[in-house]
């Protein structure tokens, strides 16, 4: 599929990419920082990852195979769209396989395969402030952000153990990154959590509506906010998936009657075939 | 097995927009829709679709309109994603509206005054009656009756109090206007910016934020200094021309309003103001954005800042609808992963609970 | 007038990912095939980044003139200051200006800290420098042939003052390398 010639590769004008190639630039020499950019009105709607749509339309080159997943599923609605869009602008080759994949846009979780040097994840990121339920104006967290004033967020913490026993947080769980700027992971759940953590791929996250860009780059500390007594649990549901039998993957529930009933299988469709597929082959 | 691996995404998108195309056309019977009868015909909606489009082509916001079958935030949207590909040639001069070419100005605050009251094209007086016979084809209008001179420029209602010093000039201070559509907002933001933000804003935000200045949120006491509504130049000077060239003109509606202010230490007793352009016919957003713009002033006149609508980053980051309703309706993507995630927590703590029944204090 | 990249959209896009490699990476050298044949004393590496990175966004400070000066203004539109203290992005073919000379940001606002675009002699990778820090498993090395010996000390002092600071792009015929100021560099 050759690019639509009515726009420019990958729809973004030169001028904006160059703005949006400098601020991805700076958020890699400040791990964790929220960039401020000049994000553009893009052709999909204000929540359906136009952040993460024009960090990826500023990286992609025609030698680029791109991996487009919502809630871990090439397939959902969503993730369809956004791999359409690119074949259309930019024309270049898509995969659902995570190994094949040179850049990965996802919203929601983080691949079960391990990434590699090769590749880079774009998050799409709705707010890029993880305090903003504690603290909804942009000067004050902009302020505890300079200052490295995280308090209220461990007070908040404090809560949840002195409340629930133990932290509540179940996604978007706040980490730590390069021991300096508290940063959202965006809405993946905390099981993916420890996947961030010194990965050797580069990760980038977009903010459309919210204008923000900010980067973990390869093999950064990026620690999940906890106390020594109450530390950091990655949960799952408790089971199996019954299409391919991982133990070990994040599990959607699936309602399949209006008695109770209902069954896990893998969020991340791309393992799961993998799994399923080998699982054949060993039969055979 | 009752679960099959949802597959398909690609041909329900296809469908579902072929659906889309066929509602959006209704009954074939029914002759479709020009886009000339959209613009000459609903111009008020290709105005605010215009306006808050931040794009002036009568012709694309006709097209967005019919496009989004009616839906006005969507055919804003439709124009903004096109507007954001053209590219930018350059900036025109600040526009002159005290030249304007008049098609209505009211004051409320001068019963007449220099350039008159004009009523202009205005529904302020219609009666709201449906007007039966307008389901009616070919019932052409009466005739209005044409003025013999065109309407002489009119000096600014605000203009006439500065000369007394009764209100306060704005400061020329030079400085290059603010553009948010390339520059991130960011706070505290200076006028320009404010008023960029404003004009581009939904016009219902702007219109409940600005009524509730005038229920006790926020103190104000505003007049209508004037309204005025018509044709300014457009024009700009090239870099390599060095000299002003006229592009042509465009219709707006301004409106200033003029508000008690009871000085403070640095400065007598005066009047302030309340400024509003908008492009096009956008009387109602006109007015409510200079109410909106004077109580952002709070601040820097010394005023108590405790309402909404004085809240300078409340109004700002809420006041644009695209990103509004992507947002909001960003909430009927897939979440379940995130949903797992919390049903795991509350089955946990469900579970804890049930196995140990603590009281707050205990866990203190 | 030399030209610009062969191929405005795709170069560009090359060249980037090279010097998004290069700061993801730090001290990783990465080669620039696509590179323009710029005016002397301009290396391709140089120009390619420049082309790249550099607009009428961004004022630069730069201490080459003549024919170079004219290209990065033809090509790059960039407003040339004459103080390192204006600028966005500091192109440097002779001996560096002091760090602290250069915009650091604040802490609020680290990212308006400047890019110093830094043409050395030459860059080897596996000796001299060794780097750490993030974007390094364990420890890279670099060779900056000619680096002045206070480099380092500035370096490390500049650090200190995270999340202010300098980010560097080294440029030397068609090699490229980045040091991110989150860099930690020690004596080879």
């Amino acid at each position: 599929m050759t690019a639509d010639p009515g726009y420019n590769f990958a729809y973004l004008d030169e001028n904006t990419k160059r703005m949006i190639r400098r601020a991805i630039l700076k958020a890699i020499a400040i791990p964790g920082h929220q960039v401020p950019f000049g994000g553009r009105e893009m052709p999909l709607p204000y929540g359906w990852g136009t952040g993460g749509i024009q960090v990826t339309a500023s990286l992609l080159g025609p030698d680029d195979v791109l991996k487009v997943i919502d809630q871990g599923a090439d397939d959902t609605t969503n993730a369809v769209s956004i791999r359409h869009f690119f074949r259309r602008v930019a024309g270049i080759a898509v995969t659902t396989r995570t190994r094949e994949a040179s850049i990965i846009q996802t919203r929601h979780r983080i691949p079960e395969a391990k990434l590699t040097e090769g590749q880079i994840i774009v998050y799409q990121v709705p707010m890029p402030e993880p305090m903003f339920r504690l603290e909804p104006r942009l000067t004050e967290t902009r302020r505890m952000h300079g200052l490295a004033d995280y308090g209220v967020m461990h007070v908040k913490l404090y809560e949840d153990v002195a409340c629930h026993g133990e932290i509540s947080i179940a996604y978007n769980y706040p980490v730590m990154v390069h021991g300096r700027y508290l940063m959202s992971p965006s809405p993946i759940p905390a099981f993916d959590n420890p996947k961030m953590d010194r990965m050797p791929a580069l990760q980038l996250f977009g903010a459309g509506r919210e204008k923000r860009i900010y980067a973990v780059p390869p093999y950064t500390s990026v620690r999940s906010l906890d106390f020594e007594d109450h530390p950091f649990r990655a949960h799952r549901a408790k089971g199996c998936c019954a299409l391919c039998g991982a133990g070990d993957s994040y599990l959607d529930e699936v309602v399949t009657d209006d008695r109770g009933g209902r069954m896990f299988v893998c969020s991340d469709t791309d393992y799961c075939e993998e799994r399923q597929a080998s699982r054949t082959e060993n039969a055979a | 097995m009752a679960y099959v691996a949802v597959k398909g995404g690609e041909q329900a998108i296809r469908h579902a927009h072929a659906w889309l195309g066929e509602t959006r056309r209704g009954d074939p019977v029914t002759a479709e829709l020009e886009i000339a009868q959209i613009e000459q015909q609903l111009g008020l909606a290709v105005d605010r679709v215009m306006a808050e489009g931040s794009c002036l082509d009568r012709g694309l916001a006709a097209l967005a309109i019919k496009q989004a079958q009616g839906d006005l935030i969507e055919a804003i949207f439709l124009l903004r994603a096109y507007r954001t590909t053209l590219p930018r040639f350059g900036y025109a001069r600040p526009l002159d509206t005290a030249a304007m070419r008049l098609n209505r100005r009211v004051s409320a605050t001068y019963k007449d005054l220099p350039g008159g009251q004009v009523l202009g094209p205005t529904y302020d007086y219609t009666h709201r009656l449906l007007d039966f016979s307008l389901a009616r084809p070919d019932a052409a209008p009466e005739a209005a009756p044409q003025a013999a001179e065109p309407q002489p420029a009119a000096p600014h209602v605000t203009e006439l109090l500065s000369r007394e010093g009764l209100m306060a000039r704005e400061p020329e201070d030079g400085q290059e206007p603010a553009d948010l559509t390339r520059q991130p907002q960011s706070f505290p933001a200076d006028r320009s910016a404010r008023l960029q933000n404003l004009a581009r804003g939904d016009e219902g935000f702007l219109l409940s934020l600005g009524y509730s200045t005038q229920r006790g949120y926020g103190n104000s006491h505003p007049f209508v200094g004037e309204i005025r509504q018509g044709l300014v130049t457009v024009s700009m000077v090239p870099p390599e021309l060095g000299f002003e060239i006229d592009l042509g003109e465009i219709e707006v509606t301004e409106c200033q309003m003029v508000n008690q202010f009871h000085g403070s230490r640095s400065q007598p007793p005066q009047f302030t103001r309340g400024y509003g352009l908008v492009l096009g016919r956008c009387e109602r957003k006109a007015m409510s954005m200079a109410l909106v713009d004077r109580a952002l002033q709070a601040g820097a006149l010394g005023e108590d800042r405790a309402a909404p609508v004085q809240d300078e980053e409340f109004v700002m980051l809420h006041s644009d609808n695209v990103e509004a309703t992507g947002f909001v309706e960003h909430l009927k993507l897939p979440h379940y992963v995130d949903f797992q995630s919390e049903l795991e927590v509350v089955r946990r703590l469900r579970e804890a609970a049930a196995a140990e029944p603590r009281s707050v204090e205990a866990a203190e | 007038m030399r030209p610009g990249f062969a191929d405005p959209v795709l170069d560009t896009q090359a060249s980037f990912r090279a010097i998004l490699e290069a700061m993801s990476r730090p001290g990783r050298i990465q080669r620039l095939e696509a590179a323009p044949t710029p005016p002397a004393p301009l290396a391709p590496a140089t120009a390619a980044a420049l082309l790249t990175l550099v607009d009428a966004e961004t004022p630069l400070f730069t201490d080459v003139g003549g024919e170079a000066a004219d290209w990065l203004r033809f090509h790059c539109g960039c407003p040339i200051v004459p103080q390192p203290g204006q600028a966005a992005f500091a192109l440097i073919v002779g001996a560096p200006p002091s760090l602290s000379a250069l915009p650091a940001g604040s802490d609020e606002d680290p990212q308006a800290g400047a890019t110093l675009i830094w043409q050395v002699a030459a860059l080897r990778g596996e000796a001299g420098w060794r780097l750490s820090g993030p974007g390094i498993e364990r420890e890279h090395r670099l060779e900056v042939r000619d680096a002045p010996a206070s480099f380092i000390g500035e370096w490390a002092e500049m650090g200190r003052a995270f999340p202010r600071g300098v980010d560097a792009i080294l440029c030397a015929g068609r090699d490229l390398a980045a040091l991110p100021r989150t860099l930690r560099i020690r004596e080879g």
